[in-house]
């Protein structure tokens, strides 16, 4: 009989270095004794007479794992049955885990769930306190695990509290986050957290009122939220009183008879309510200049421009970095070419509708500069309710479409500008016309392809002009 | 805490409690940023249960239980007379930090009764969800109980800070609604899912986070008319139409200051637990609505058994299965037999015989498994053709009261 002793508490290194070395030596499960009462000097893992190191055994994924969640189990025998299968395992019946129903791997299965419920329970049943006066705030909590846990259920806490200082301290051993280190310390006792927390009472007055007792089920609860779990838990003090007084609230409830509304019914207020839509291009604009922009960064929501009733509106892609500074719509470099078309095709700027897809201006930003960066489909659609209110309100003849954003916008579908570039009929049955976008021509690296595509484009301002522009023109 | 505050909460998360809804699970992975508190799992926490045996998972309160609405079964119905309040925003906020520090909830569950208008209200549950995250650091779970009235892009702002979204559609059929909930509209309500879920799905294609954790929603069951069937209907049409992850269903409950308009009793909790149990076979089982209806009587699911129980009792013929050879879809449908369990027989039968002392080691109930199943030192018989096999599987006649 060998004896391997091993550390008290989830010895996992220890387990390791003894299983290795036993196997090497081909030691059989029933010629070993398992102890954890080893002292925390290591060495005594590997039985005095085998060599202290040994090549690592390869095992299936899964019962590494096994071993991995069954060490921290309270059991005595955890380590002894984890070796016999690991010797079932490495001795011809490769695919012992598979079989769940095997009486050992049932135990084992079993173990295993009970160690993952227990590092469950931790996660929702500690209770923080904060230390009374400390400065920074500073929260301790004590907590009683059935088995050896602390260490694998301690990282959740990094996780979720990084910002908080705290302790939580239990009979095994406790765990402290500084702000930016976790260590592990020696056990304690429920007097190193504080009595008591001022949110306490608080805490107890929700879990009162979101009982409901016509629901009363105590059986129910208690199997989810084992007694032994009450006394760290300081909502759980109104148990009893909320179970003795559930069937007396609810007979009180329902001997109360009907009971007649004192209120009368704001009918008014309700159809005022219902029809809440913008009525008016100053209230939409209101709306969309207090909503965030969808990609953060823009300085303000750029909303359109021009004449309830123009007969022409211009829908360009999004605010440019002059835009969003300044808060109106086309008056960057594109804008200024817009401008000069415009004259060109013997349209005035104040008598059209000038607004963009997006309202918002979405840049990267490179050094000191912002860099335009294309709005997504997605974020087209999301500005899509506000452009088709918009057109709803201002009403105009025709819809000009500038480059692929806007018509993206208005058609709901990404068409080539080459393809479609002239009339075009979009969304809701609007009448459209389709152009390039100004900025395009801005990119144009060549001198003379610049002048041939600006003239194209006044050409196509020229069209817009007879389509949708007498108005315009005689307003 | 501020004893104002303690008022407020008493009052206002009185008046949420009848919301079933309150998981914290579906959301991704996250963990806090370096100068802020909060996580979330796939798997949410309970941190605690009440007496009711109901999971305490999240901070559950509204923002304000005034309302315009007059739904005849709710708390909040404008004509109640309860004691009514309103938190501020920065109460809302300053609650959620500090329970949270504390470790009691995994985050904030909030809707409201309707003040002012819709807009204004959603308005206030969306500033809620942005000062948490953008100026406390807050990653913890938010839900927002959606106001179905309230303007497309406020919805659409209320998903974008990955926040849970929900939307009560309370009463199963449209007549339903239509005389307890005046002045809800089915349609609208039905539009506001049907936004948030292309919502959902444009911005899965665009990897951009929306609802992450999907949508849900609650049917109020016992309140009016509609039959079991009637009811499990409507949740295929949501779990197929609008992609929902949950649909909740609670049993009506006898609210205080209650107005002649409905039940004085509520029904029992039992039919909401054949309910959940139909909704799981849905859902997990392979089963159609039409299978569990045939199994039912008028429409109602019957109390005394579970709907799959109720099921292989209409279907005898398809029975027993051999739990050595049998299909696994055939496994899933033997009464006593889950789906995990039905998992680890499919893998071990590869390896070995299973014997009724493996089965029941798998499964926690094998006496109800029994009349249904073959192995290799069981065979039932000719008991499944018993004319008395459903008295014999009918749990002792313990009556399921209010206080069960």
């Amino acid at each position: 009989m060998r004896r391997v002793t091993l550390k008290p508490g989830a010895d996992l290194d220890g387990f390791r270095r003894a299983v290795r070395a036993l196997a090497a030596a081909g030691v059989a499960p029933e010629e070993v004794a398992w102890t954890s009462e080893g002292d925390d000097l290591f060495g005594d893992a590997v039985p005095a007479d085998l060599p202290a190191e040994a090549p690592p055994l390869s095992l299936p994924r899964e019962l590494g794992q096994t071993i991995a969640e069954v060490v921290p189990h309270s059991d005595p025998e955890r380590y002894g049955l984890l070796y016999g299968v690991i010797w079932r395992v490495t001795h011809g019946e490769r695919a012992a885990l598979q079989v769940a129903s095997d009486p050992i791997v049932h135990r084992l299965d079993q173990m295993r769930k009970a160690v993952r419920r227990d590092i469950h329970k931790m996660h929702a049943y500690v209770r923080f306190r904060k230390v009374e006066g400390a400065s920074p705030e500073r929260f301790v909590a004590w907590f009683e695990p059935e088995h050896f846990i602390l260490e694998v259920a301690a990282p959740f806490f990094e996780e979720r509290f990084r910002s908080m200082l705290w302790t939580i301290v239990t009979p095994i051993g406790s765990v402290a986050w500084d702000g930016s280190r976790m260590s592990f310390g020696p056990p304690g006792t429920k007097r190193d957290a504080p009595g008591v927390d001022g949110f306490e009472a608080g805490w107890t007055d929700y879990y009162e009122s979101t009982f409901n007792p016509a629901r009363a089920n105590p059986k129910l609860m208690r199997q989810h939220m084992a007694k032994k779990y009450w006394h760290n838990m300081p909502e759980a003090a109104a148990i009893p009183r909320l179970v003795r007084s559930a069937s007396s609230r609810v007979e009180a409830m329902l001997d109360r008879e009907a009971s007649v509304p004192n209120k009368r019914a704001p009918e008014g207020a309700l159809a005022a309510m219902l029809d809440q839509a913008p009525a008016s291009l100053e209230e939409l604009n209101a709306i969309i200049r207090s909503a965030g922009p969808l990609v953060p960064g823009a300085t303000q929501a750029v909303v359109g421009e021009g004449p309830e009733g123009a007969g022409i509106a211009f829908v360009g892609e999004q605010p440019g970095d002059e835009e969003d500074l300044m808060g109106r719509p086309f008056v960057g470099p594109a804008g200024r070419l817009v401008d000069g078309a415009l004259g060109e095709a013997g349209i005035e700027r104040r008598d059209v509708y000038l607004t963009n897809a997006v309202k918002h201006f979405k840049f990267e930003q490179r050094g000191k500069r912002r860099i335009h960066s294309k709005p997504t489909a997605g974020e087209v659609s999301h500005y899509r309710w506000w452009l088709m209110r918009e057109l709803d309100l201002v009403r105009p003849k025709l819809v000009v479409a500038l480059g692929g954003t806007a018509v993206l916008a208005l058609t709901g579908k990404s068409i080539p500008i080459t393809r479609a570039r002239g009339p075009a009929e979009l969304l809701d049955g609007r009448r459209g016309f389709i152009t390039v976008h100004p900025s395009y021509l801005l990119r144009l690296p060549d001198e003379k392809a610049k002048r041939s595509a600006y003239e194209a484009f006044v050409g196509d301002l020229v069209r817009v002009r007879e389509l949708g522009g007498a108005g315009a023109l005689a307003a | 805490m501020d004893e104002k505050v303690a008022h407020k909460l008493r009052v206002l998360a009185d008046a949420a409690k009848y919301d079933a809804s309150c998981a914290s699970s579906g959301a991704p992975k996250r963990s806090a940023g370096k100068d802020g508190i909060g996580s979330t799992n796939k798997i949410g926490i309970c941190h605690s249960y009440t007496p009711d045996g109901r999971c305490v998972s999240l901070l559950k309160i509204l923002l304000t239980n005034y309302c315009l609405f007059d739904c005849a079964y709710c708390i909040n119905r404008r004509s109640s007379n309860v004691d009514r309040a309103r938190f501020s925003v920065k109460e809302v906020v300053d609650l959620t930090i500090a329970f949270y520090k504390r470790n009691y909830i995994e985050g904030l569950f909030l809707s409201s009764g309707i003040i002012r208008s819709p807009d204004y209200t959603m308005e206030q549950l969306v500033l809620v969800a942005k000062t948490l995250r953008q100026e406390r650091g807050y990653r913890g779970h938010i839900h927002l109980n959606t106001i179905p009235e309230a303007s497309p892009w406020l919805i659409k702002q209320a998903g974008l800070g990955d926040e849970q979204l929900s939307v009560n559609l309370e009463l199963a059929t449209e007549e339903g609604l239509k005389s307890y909930a005046p002045e809800k509209k089915a349609p609208t309500i039905r539009a506001a899912m049907g936004q948030m879920q292309e919502r959902i799905a444009e911005a899965k294609e665009e990897r951009r986070s929306f609802s992450p954790a999907g949508q849900s929603t609650q049917l109020i069951v016992g309140a009016d008319a509609a039959s079991d069937e009637d009811v499990l209907r409507t949740s295929a049409g949501l779990y197929s139409s609008y992609g929902l992850r949950r649909v909740y269903y609670s049993a009506f409950s006898p609210i205080p200051d209650t107005t002649a308009a409905v039940p004085a009793k509520s029904p029992p909790l039992q039919r909401e637990n054949r309910l959940y149990q139909a909704d799981w076979l849905l859902r997990h089982y392979g089963f159609a609505v039409d299978e569990i209806a045939s199994a039912s009587v008028g429409g109602m699911l019957d109390l005394d058994i579970d709907p799959k129980l109720a099921w292989a009792l209409k279907n005898r013929a398809r029975f027993p299965v051999d739990v050595n050879v049998g299909e696994r879809e055939m496994l899933l449908r033997v009464p006593g037999l889950g789906a995990r369990a039905v998992e680890k027989i499919v893998s071990a039968r590869r390896h070995t015989r299973l014997r009724l002392d493996d089965i029941k080691r798998l499964s926690g109930s094998v006496k109800r498994a029994l009349p249904f199943m073959i192995t290799a030192d069981h065979h039932p018989g000719s008991s499944i053709d018993r004319t008395d096999l459903r008295a014999r599987l009918v749990p002792p006649a313990e009556q399921l009261s209010l206080f069960g």
